[in-house]
């Protein structure tokens, strides 16, 4: 319990997606001008990371990895090069799935939620998370803890920025800087504060 | 002939990928600490611009409108197979420190932006020509980045000493920050800053204009 625990912890804040690796970063320079759209953004990546990375690893562990296909009578195949094809075809199933299915169900969510959906997709974050589990050689069990915390630590930072960027747009920046560079100066000094937690010894 | 040109040349200053359009951010930060990573994820996401958008181009009266996306990411993902088993059999070592960046070519926003925002209106030459362009202008942007963090990281230029370091007997301290996450995010911060001065027509109005200070008038 308590190795999973630090795991979520160390993804969220030591490994975070979006600061330490900048994973989704279009995304998250992109739609940070209000903390209302950034939080519905991040629930979505939430979700979508909780479900795509221990699917995932389903996939790798039973059909792709070397040697994972002994149970269909060919143990020396070796099919990791077709990870990338599957995992995005995954995720952009499962998308597409999980915007259908709340669509009917949940409408609520479906409203707050609609318009990021699709974009998430093609947020690096989501197919890093997946390249990560493969890379690190994560259990099912710990895929699934590390996909949420990643969701996690992703929708802190981006609502941190979009706080940051509230407020930012009553000063009086340097005309040159308006707008996206003095965004990318405070993602940096953000950063530099998630770096703090890298002492931490877990 | 003059559309060529300038689908070509006009995404490297005018309309740079990184800079103007806010697309492909993630790997412009991660891969700049080496000047030898840069120039090899250049290579890579320019070829795979090119292409998928020379064959989504191709592809684009074929497509129904409904499931273009997965057609144009089943493009994208089989090239980016290729080149990343072309790097693992001819640089395997640049392809372990790329690790997970060259899948992530995959999402970066450049490729599938340029084949939505170019290639499904284009013929097919036009479009491998704007790939190519983009992926220049991102190279412009990377090269930029790690020729200023590799030699004030680690006082080395693709591996060849410049600045020599205090560690080696040379009179250069390296500056941690320039190796550390942080620094990608205020080089490009700055130089966007640059750019912008010079092309002022790039600059970004104001969500709120800042009245004149009355007092520090009245002082006068």
């Amino acid at each position: 319990m308590e190795y999973y625990l630090s795991l979520f912890v160390r993804a969220v804040f030591i490994d975070n997606m979006a600061l330490t690796f900048f994973l989704g970063m279009c995304t998250f320079i992109a739609i940070s001008k209000k903390i209302s759209t950034a939080v519905g953004l991040g629930i979505a990546v939430v979700v979508v990371l909780g479900i795509t990375v221990p699917v995932n690893n389903l996939i790798y562990q039973h059909l792709l990895r070397e040697g994972a296909l002994s149970w269909a009578g060919y143990p020396e195949a070796d099919l990791s090069f077709l990870g990338y094809l599957s995992y995005i075809g995954v995720i952009a199933a499962l998308v597409q799935i999980l915007e259908m299915f709340l669509d009917k169900y949940v409408p609520a969510l479906y409203n707050a939620l609609g318009v990021f959906l699709p974009l998430i997709t093609v947020n690096c974050a989501i197919l890093g998370a997946s390249l990560f589990m493969v890379e690190r050689d994560y259990t099912f069990a710990e895929s699934a803890v590390f996909g949420l915390g990643a969701g996690v630590g992703w929708m802190l930072a981006i609502t941190a920025l979009a706080g940051v960027r509230e407020k930012l747009k009553y000063s009086d920046v340097p005309e040159g800087l308006r707008g996206l560079g003095i965004t990318f100066i405070s993602v940096g000094l953000i950063s530099l504060c998630f770096m703090s937690f890298g002492g931490i010894d877990l | 002939m003059a559309r060529s040109k300038e689908v070509l040349f006009n995404p490297i200053l005018d309309n740079n990928p990184i800079a103007l359009q806010v697309l492909g951010i993630c790997s412009a930060l991660a891969v700049t600490v080496s000047m030898a990573n840069t120039l090899v994820m250049c290579a890579a996401v320019t070829a795979v611009t090119a292409f998928s958008s020379l064959f989504i181009s191709m592809l684009r009266n074929y497509m129904p409108s409904s499931i273009r996306i997965i057609v144009q990411m089943t493009i994208i993902a089989s090239l980016v197979i290729v080149v990343d088993q072309l790097l693992q059999a001819y640089a395997f070592a640049i392809s372990k420190t790329l690790s997970v960046f060259v899948g992530l070519i995959i999402t970066n926003c450049i490729v599938l932006g340029r084949a939505e925002g170019f290639a499904m209106q284009n013929p097919p030459g036009l479009s491998f020509l704007d790939g190519i362009g983009n992926g220049l202008g991102y190279s412009a942007l990377l090269v930029t980045v790690a020729l200023i963090r590799e030699p004030l990281g680690a006082g080395t230029l693709m591996g060849y000493e410049i600045l020599p370091t205090v560690n080696n007997g040379g009179w250069y301290v390296p500056n941690g920050l320039m190796l550390l996450a942080p620094s990608a995010f205020f080089i490009i911060g700055l130089l966007i800053w640059a750019l912008r001065s010079w092309k002022r027509e790039q600059v970004e109005s104001a969500d709120y204009e800042i009245a004149d200070n009355i007092q520090y008038r009245e002082a006068l």
